[in-house]
């Protein structure tokens, strides 16, 4: 007890005296943590809508609105014809709709539809494949040209399967992530090489007790430990400024559009709960500045 | 290591040259050759006694500093072993080094004492760092500051004391543990003739209590006027070794015959025919 408190007077004094570099180590570390924090959510969200996309397994074929009702039955008995066909579902104009309001919650589509003043929604057969694995072979048995135009039948005017959104979810967010990733592992370098450049810092500062502590006989231990507590409290304090950063951005405006916005509150519900993330991005600033501290002590404390 | 222990039976005859047991330093054929190819220590051979008060001579550059470095295993040797307490020295695993050096307070020509604490707070700081309790230094602090004769200026910071007390201060941090060997490397290379002598009786004082003293010095007169041990380096080598030497002592080494014609030592300068001197004149 005795000597946690003699150890961290010892890393106080030394951040007092090395005022700016340690000053420009917190900044780095709380821009650094405050950059994490945003990329774990995103990272989150974006794996989760894919993983959600790619998990609702069928393929949907919109339809001509000048089709007729045998047209349409006919259709019906050619999809359920196909091999692999489990299940075909016909799809209204009135019920795609109601799936959108569901999608999208009430006010958001009142105000979609009331600004067309009409349903833009086709009608559609949704099929669901015996087997996930079966539904690229589906779309290809669908895509087939008889001479009526891009499909087996002239009243198909779309095909798409979700595979395929999700595909095209991952394709946009793999690129954010790398981008962010990239920077992140940048940044955390940099707080790294800060760190390090504090405590460097401090160790010159500190020769003179430092070469009095080894003449008198501290162990190795004892006098490296000042140094690491110093880097600790670099990484503690970003992690704190950090961390009321994410905290005043997520009140004042991503819960706010969260309240407008159904997409982003139902993405907000998939992700770690904010206890989870500032014990996370705690943990994370520790361990950037015990890793800067502990590989410059290696490098520069000769004891 | 247990020399504390042996001390303490020491302690009822302090001055005991060669003891039953193992001198507290003994060198035996000590080579130190540097990177560069320097050869610092020539196959130096020597013992000190528990108890002894040795002054170690000799010019810049004849390998005092090296073994005073070599004791304290801030270097290590080429050849040859070095013992403390019997203990080769050289051999010790590099996590009991502190070990070893709290049982050897060193002090130095520049101090060392830290800038930004008191006098009070630099002695406390050598017993603070090798983990000793708030008791054991709120006694053993005042008590060694009052040994040096610095108990008025606890609270001054270094930057306010004269050279000599700094050195007093240094010496209490060297001393506040009671280790059984001290090491004085130039103690008054930076302190005006009346301030060293008073340095070298304080030095002489913590002799008294059976602490083993080594010396390394310029200063003739205070080895002429201690009377004690004097051993002489010279280009890496013992030139002379005599138990109750003067600086001016007659000798072969070029450094004796070039500082006797330096400072033109006439024949009141051979002071040291007196053989054993009053030492307890300086009490």
């Amino acid at each position: 007890m005795g000597r946690l408190v003699f150890f961290s007077q010892e890393a106080l004094r030394a951040l007092k005296r090395n005022g700016a570099p340690s000053l420009a180590a917190i900044v780095t570390t709380v821009v650094t943590v405050v950059l994490l924090g945003m990329l774990i959510p995103i990272f989150q969200t974006t794996r989760a809508k894919s993983e959600e996309v790619r998990g609702e397994l069928n393929i949907q074929t919109s339809i001509h609105a000048d089709a007729t009702k045998g047209e349409i039955a006919e259709l019906r008995d050619q999809l359920q014809a196909l091999s692999h066909v489990a299940s075909v579902e016909y799809i209204s104009k009135p019920q795609a709709l109601e799936e959108l309001r569901e999608t999208l919650g009430a006010e958001e589509s009142e105000e979609l539809t009331s600004a067309l003043n009409h349903n833009p929604l086709p009608a559609s057969f949704r099929i669901t494949p015996d087997d996930a694995a079966n539904l690229a072979g589906i779309r290809a048995a669908i895509e087939v040209d008889q001479g009526g135009g891009k499909y087996f039948s002239p009243i198909v005017s779309d095909i798409f399967d979700r595979q395929q959104a999700a595909a095209e979810i991952e394709e946009v967010t793999g690129a954010l992530r790398v981008v962010l990733t990239v920077i992140t592992a940048l940044l955390v370098l940099a707080s790294v090489m800060l760190v390090g450049n504090t405590i460097r810092l401090s160790i010159y500062t500190r020769r003179r007790e430092v070469e009095v502590m080894r003449l008198v006989g501290a162990t190795r231990w004892f006098i490296r430990w000042p140094f690491m507590i110093e880097g600790v409290i670099v990484g503690f304090v970003g992690a704190a400024l950090a961390i009321l950063v994410l905290w005043i951005g997520k009140v004042t405006i991503v819960d706010p559009l969260g309240d407008t916005f159904p997409f982003l509150a139902a993405q907000n519900s998939s992700t770690l709960g904010f206890p989870a993330m500032v014990a996370i991005l705690f943990s994370a600033s520790i361990l950037v500045s015990t890793i800067g501290s502990g590989v410059t002590l290696r490098r520069f404390l000769k004891v | 290591m247990a020399i504390r222990k042996k001390k303490n039976r020491d302690g009822e005859e302090p001055r005991r040259p060669r003891g039953r047991r193992a001198p507290i330093i003994e060198l035996d054929g000590v080579t130190k050759v540097y990177p560069g190819g320097h050869m610092a220590l020539d196959r130096v051979s020597l013992g000190i006694g528990r108890g002894e008060f040795v002054f170690l001579v000799g010019p810049t550059g004849c390998g005092k500093s090296t073994l005073i470095k070599m004791l304290i295993r801030e270097l290590d040797a080429t050849e040859g072993a070095v013992k403390i307490a019997g203990r080769d020295i050289g051999a010790l695993p590099e996590k009991r080094i502190p070990q070893l050096r709290r049982n050897i307070g060193t002090v130095f020509q520049d101090f060392k004492l830290l800038p930004n604490r008191t006098v009070y707070d630099n002695v406390a700081y050598a017993l603070q760092v090798i983990g000793a309790s708030r008791a054991e230094i709120r006694e053993q602090v005042p008590a060694t500051l009052r040994l040096v004769g610095l108990s008025t200026k606890l609270h001054s910071y270094p930057d306010e004391l004269s050279g000599g007390e700094q050195q007093r201060v240094s010496v209490a941090r060297a001393f506040v543990n009671h280790p059984p060997l001290l090491l004085a490397d130039e103690p008054s290379g930076n302190l005006d003739p009346v301030t060293s002598i008073g340095i070298m009786q304080l030095l002489y004082r913590i002799n008294k209590t059976g602490t083993t003293v080594l010396v390394v010095t310029h200063d003739r007169e205070m080895v002429d006027n201690m009377r004690r041990r004097v051993i002489e380096l010279y280009e890496g080598r013992v030139v002379r070794d005599e138990v109750s030497g003067g600086y001016t002592e007659e000798s072969t080494s070029e450094f004796g015959l070039r500082m006797r014609a330096e400072m033109g030592v006439g024949p009141e300068g051979e002071r040291h025919t007196n053989g054993h001197a009053d030492h307890e004149g300086l009490e």
